[in-house]
């Protein structure tokens, strides 16, 4: 599998992730190693092996519809980056 | 003068009068002090520590009955969310964030009157082998400042290695805790999934992810698990079986063990031969002893780093989206042209090199086109892998192997190349992929001075065995 | 309406309905409508670093019943996965949805339109948590982030493209809304956003079975709209094809202004998701006998009673449809009809003086004071002749809303508005009202026979509307033959 711009370019933007000239390079290389790396895992016959999924043996673990646990605003905005007391703020995205 | 042993033997000294709590955490304040350059701690909570020992000191004084770990001084990776305490992740994406919940585990240890010190460094979202990749400097090897403590637990190996804390919790999902316990000479474990609830753990992969335990003895271990066992309501995946009382059922009378180790592992080319030499010549001595030892086929040792980090990268890759400035967290401060932008340059700014290296992976894995051919794909040899390993715990109680495939690296060894140090994770990944516990012993001595362990590991629900197994290796050791 | 001879306009609508629980789908903070900003949070909610989502039991349940009342397979081994995208309002950076991995499969709903019966297909019903709200004009600078709604449970009902008409949405809504709100799933108020709808909408030439590309048109906040924006769409897309434009697949919202529908982004864009199953949560079962549970709970729906109501209890349509437009409603008057054999009166009391009641802003049959068997009563003396109708269902009903225990005959004995049905004191009073309008006498019996409503009135008012009409009129009729 080889890597390309193109790809790297795909994969930073679903990641929201930007990499500049030099750092873009060093990241495209980076990627083909690990996926060089991973694609050892094809040379094993998988065919009647049912993928592992769940990590638990647990089933059906629920809790009841009760009301507990929230926090204060304060609290809640206390990390906030930005925020007027009442929401969480972030830059303008739609202008309308 | 401090000394410090075990926590039944700090607490003995307590209940006699022979030390205080005060003394005990002013004696860690002034070793921290001393050995800042190893760099292990990221934040120390001096002030808060001292009061709660003074409180302590007044509690015990007055007749109340006292918590398990009445006065025990723990240190924590700074991935454990303790309410009203920084929680950065050793990134600089998390700069300024303060908690505003602890962990389950956190709450279990203070019920019991732990005092907790400070926090921890790491490798940045515990992805790491070396705890380099840290927004707070490299943390140093205590027995050789020139080498690496290993990672990603690096700071919490360090802190019971240099004496810095009695004992410390660190996490494990790919051998996190087991190897740096390994380079630095003590006892590292890692329950099996499921065991300690992951709530207030910051997820890196999270069906391999546990909080581990760093210490100097068994006895030690075994207490703290039992505190931090459970169920949880608060986590799902926490397994709803009740543990064992570790602590008290440690001493048994001696049985022989079925022992299984994997030759393809002893044999591996990536393996020192002193190492190798170390734990056959040990396996020889458990034979003699009177455990059955034998040889198991294993032919995956190939395809379990690869599956690991298509998964884990998976996975983290998603973990890691809230991180986005939206609601904490660092905030980028140049102009941004719009939403898309704005998340961009505030998680380009904040995650480290290696972050974002797994981050891509991980998303490439799971992406349209490639999910079946890389993610099914991993996860069926998960389950191969699995399946081999509980055929195997069906006729033994123990698998040995070597923990890492060296001693510590050298700082600035392993940070160019990403293969190489995923490939050193070889033999940790197991325990991880097949939610096994796991712990790392530390048995011997290379030649060039470092200390090295072993590694054993139980089937699932197994601690208790396991903590049993090891009590008795590391007893002898002694002997 | 869409009556173009050429083309036809092919709709599928994706509904989303928040579940009726009391708490949100992952972690235990309240879904209460109207609290202030950032107030029903959790560090869950918040998407802190270390938090866990733990599945809400009563959701499952809710979903279960919307599905059996459509007739849908129930998948028994559900999952959860994780749809990962960016956006201020999803503080994870992914939703926790069933989107490939539905509880309900297959279904349908009946819908009947201008007299004409249509099935509905549904593709699937599935189970997801809902995200917070972006407020973009409340900051000239900023985007507003509330995430009281983040992780709310719903349930999001897709129907094939089955639907062919602006009417045929309109009437396909109503009744899921109907629905939803009969099985306690959702309350349905498309105002304050519980129930909001999505519209996929392409148009191809009549007979071509392939289908033209689609646009979607979003949060569509009343039914009404749901059947403008179609409207507007069908004339939009139509015109598109016959000037041989391409269409292209596209986002759009509805201004409800103008009536008209606009691009928001194209779907060229559209993210890869990369759905894998959530690690953070185990696989739930839905065992036969807990479905089969679910099943003999339901509540009957609307067709069923109408049915019932017309054919056993000889309703018309008209008001079997609007006596079980509500359940409550319907289920009172069923209870009224467990102590009366009267069951047009029945109807009649419950869509007169009943509905009249609730129509009071803030009144709701919960509150009503009348137990159904006391209303069975008060209907029972009109049908025995004891009360008029109209002094029934005006001053006595209102005496009795005030004291609901007691007995309406007493009630009305003891107030003096018995109906009075005696000839003997009847025909003084007939008498005098005849003695008082001799000429008025004489024009009926030559021939003027509609005084006789005169007459009658007279005596209704000089009695006070105690007067038997049946009674006064035969008497009337008699006295003045001679």
């Amino acid at each position: 599998m080889e890597v390309n711009d193109a790809l790297v370019d795909k994969l930073a933007h679903l990641a929201r992730l930007s990499f500049d000239g030099q750092e873009k390079e060093g990241i495209k290389q980076d990627l083909q190693k690990m996926i060089t790396f991973v694609e050892k895992l094809n040379e094993l016959d998988l065919e009647n092996v049912e993928p592992l999924i769940h990590m638990s043996p647990e089933v059906n673990v629920l809790r009841n519809d009760e009301i507990r646990g929230s926090v204060s605003r304060e609290e809640a905005l206390k990390n906030a980056p930005e925020t007027d007391g009442e929401f969480f703020l972030v830059p303008k995205v739609i202008k309308r | 003068m401090f000394v410090y042993s075990s926590i039944s033997h700090y607490q003995s000294q307590l209940t006699q009068g022979h030390t205080t709590c005060v003394e005990a955490v002013e004696h860690y304040l002034r070793q921290i002090a001393a050995t800042r350059h190893l760099n292990a701690y990221v934040a120390v909570y001096e002030a808060e520590a001292l009061a709660r020992a003074k409180e302590l000191d007044t509690l015990r004084k007055e007749g109340k009955t006292t918590g398990r770990l009445h006065g025990v001084v723990i240190g924590v990776k700074d991935v454990i969310s303790h309410e009203g305490h920084p929680l950065t992740a050793a990134s600089g994406i998390l700069q300024g964030f303060e908690a505003i919940y602890s962990a389950t585990a956190i709450k279990k240890l203070l019920d019991e009157e732990a005092i907790i010190i400070g926090s921890l460094n790491c490798d940045e979202f515990a992805m790491g082998s070396t705890n380099e990749h840290t927004v707070y400097g490299p943390v140093l090897n205590a027995d050789d400042e020139s080498r690496v403590p290993g990672g990603s637990s690096g700071g919490s190996a360090v802190a019971v290695q240099a004496g810095l804390c009695m004992v410390s919790l660190g996490s494990d999902t790919g051998g996190s805790v087991r190897q740096p316990a390994d380079f630095c000479g003590i006892v590292g474990f890692k329950p099996g999934y499921g065991r300690i609830s992951r709530y207030g753990l910051i997820a890196y992969a999270s069906s391999f992810d546990q909080i581990g335990i760093f210490s100097t003895n068994i006895p030690d271990t075994a207490l703290l698990l039992e505190i931090m066992a459970g169920p949880d309501v608060a986590d799902s995946t926490a397994s709803r079986q009740q543990p064992d009382a570790y602590s008290k059922e440690l001493d048994t009378p001696k049985t022989p063990y079925r022992i299984a180790y994997f030759p393809e592992a002893l044999d591996h080319p990536s393996l020192d031969p002193e190492i190798r030499d170390a734990i056959y010549k040990r396996l020889e001595s458990l034979k003699n002893e009177g455990h059955h030892v034998q040889p198991v086929n294993f032919d995956l040792m190939d395809y379990i780093v690869p599956s690991y980090y298509v998964l884990t990268t998976a996975e983290a890759s998603s973990n890691l989206s809230r991180y986005d400035g939206v609601r904490y967290g660092h905030r980028t401060e140049k102009p941004v042209t719009d939403l898309v932008d704005f998340y961009k340059k505030t998680r380009s700014e904040g995650f480290g090199k290696e972050v974002k290296r797994r981050i891509m992976l991980g998303t490439f894995v799971l992406s349209a086109g490639y999910y079946d051919a890389y993610f099914t794909r991993a996860q069926k040899v998960r389950k191969l892998l699995t399946t081999k390993i509980e055929l195997i715990f069906n006729d033994f109680d123990f698998i040995i192997l070597p923990t890492a495939p060296t001693t510590a690296f050298r700082r600035g060894e392993k940070t160019e190349d990403p293969i190489a140090m995923y490939l050193a994770d070889i033999y940790t990944v197991m325990a991880n992929l097949a939610g096994i516990p796991a712990i790392s012993l530390p048995l011997f001595r290379h030649n060039n001075g470092m200390r090295f362990g072993l590694q054993a590991m139980a089937s699932r629900q197994n601690e208790l065995s396991l903590l049993r197994f090891s009590h008795e290796l590391l007893t002898n050791r002694e002997n | 309406m869409m009556s173009h001879p050429e083309y036809e306009i092919v709709v599928g609508l994706e509904v989303h309905a928040q579940l009726l629980t009391n708490s949100k789908l992952f972690c235990g903070d309240s879904i209460a409508f109207g609290a202030a900003p950032n107030t029903n949070v959790s560090p869950v909610t918040l998407a802190h670093p270390g938090t866990l989502p733990v599945m809400n039991h009563r959701a499952i349940e809710l979903a279960v019943r919307i599905g059996l009342a459509c007739n849908c397979t129930i998948e028994q081994h559900n999952y959860f996965a994780r749809k990962n995208y960016f956006y201020p309002d999803l503080p994870k950076g992914y939703q926790i949805s069933q989107h490939t991995t539905p509880i309900c499969g297959g279904g349908e709903v009946r819908i009947s339109v201008s007299g004409e019966e249509k099935t509905i297909r549904l593709n699937r019903i599935h189970l997801e948590e809902d995200a917070g709200k972006s407020i973009h004009d409340a900051n000239p600078d900023f985007t507003a982030v509330d995430l009281n709604r983040a992780g709310t449970p719903l349930v999001e009902i897709v129907s094939e493209p089955d639907i062919r008409s602006s009417d045929e949405a309109f009437a396909y809504l109503t009744v899921l809304r109907q629905w939803v709100r009969y099985l306690e799933v959702c309350d349905g108020n498309m105002e304050e956003g519980s129930l909001r709808c999505d519209a996929n909408i392409s148009v191809r030439k009549k007979g071509d079975t392939r289908l033209g590309t689609k646009v979607e048109v979003k949060n569509l906040n009343s039914i009404r709209n749901v059947k403008r924006a179609i409207d507007a769409e069908a004339v939009r897309l139509t015109a598109m094809l016959e000037n041989g434009e391409t269409i292209i697949q596209q986002t759009r919202g509805f201004d409800v202004n103008s009536g008209t529908t606009y691009a928001i982004r194209d779907k060229e864009d559209a993210d890869d998701y990369r759905y894998f199953a959530d690690p953070d949560l185990t696989p739930f079962v839905l065992e036969t006998a807990e479905i089969d549970r679910i099943r003999e709970a339901l509540p009957a729906l609307p067709e069923a009673r109408i049915l019932h109501y017309t054919q056993a209890l000889g309703l018309t349509e008209y008001d079997a449809g609007v006596l079980t437009e509500e359940r409550n409603f319907a289920e009172y008057f069923e209870s009224v009809t467990q102590h009366t054999t009267y069951y047009k009166s029945a109807a009649n009391w419950m869509l007169g003086p009943v509905k009249s009641w609730l129509n009071e802003p803030g009144r709701q049959l919960a509150n009503f004071p009348l137990a159904p068997a006391k209303l069975a009563a008060l209907l029972e003396c009109v049908e025995k002749g004891q009360l008029s109708f109209s002094i029934a269902s005006s001053r006595l009903f209102e005496k009795l809303l005030d004291q609901p225990d007691a007995e309406p005959l007493e009630l009305a004995r003891s107030l003096n508005l018995l109906q009075d049905s005696d000839a003997s004191s009847l025909e003084p009073v007939i008498d005098a009202v005849l003695a008082k309008f001799p000429d008025k006498v004489e024009a009926y019996r030559k021939g003027k026979k509609g005084l006789l409503a005169l007459f009658v009135g007279e005596v209704m008012k000089q009695s006070r509307g105690k007067a038997d009409p049946r009674v006064t009129n035969e008497l009337l009729l008699e006295k003045l033959k001679s």
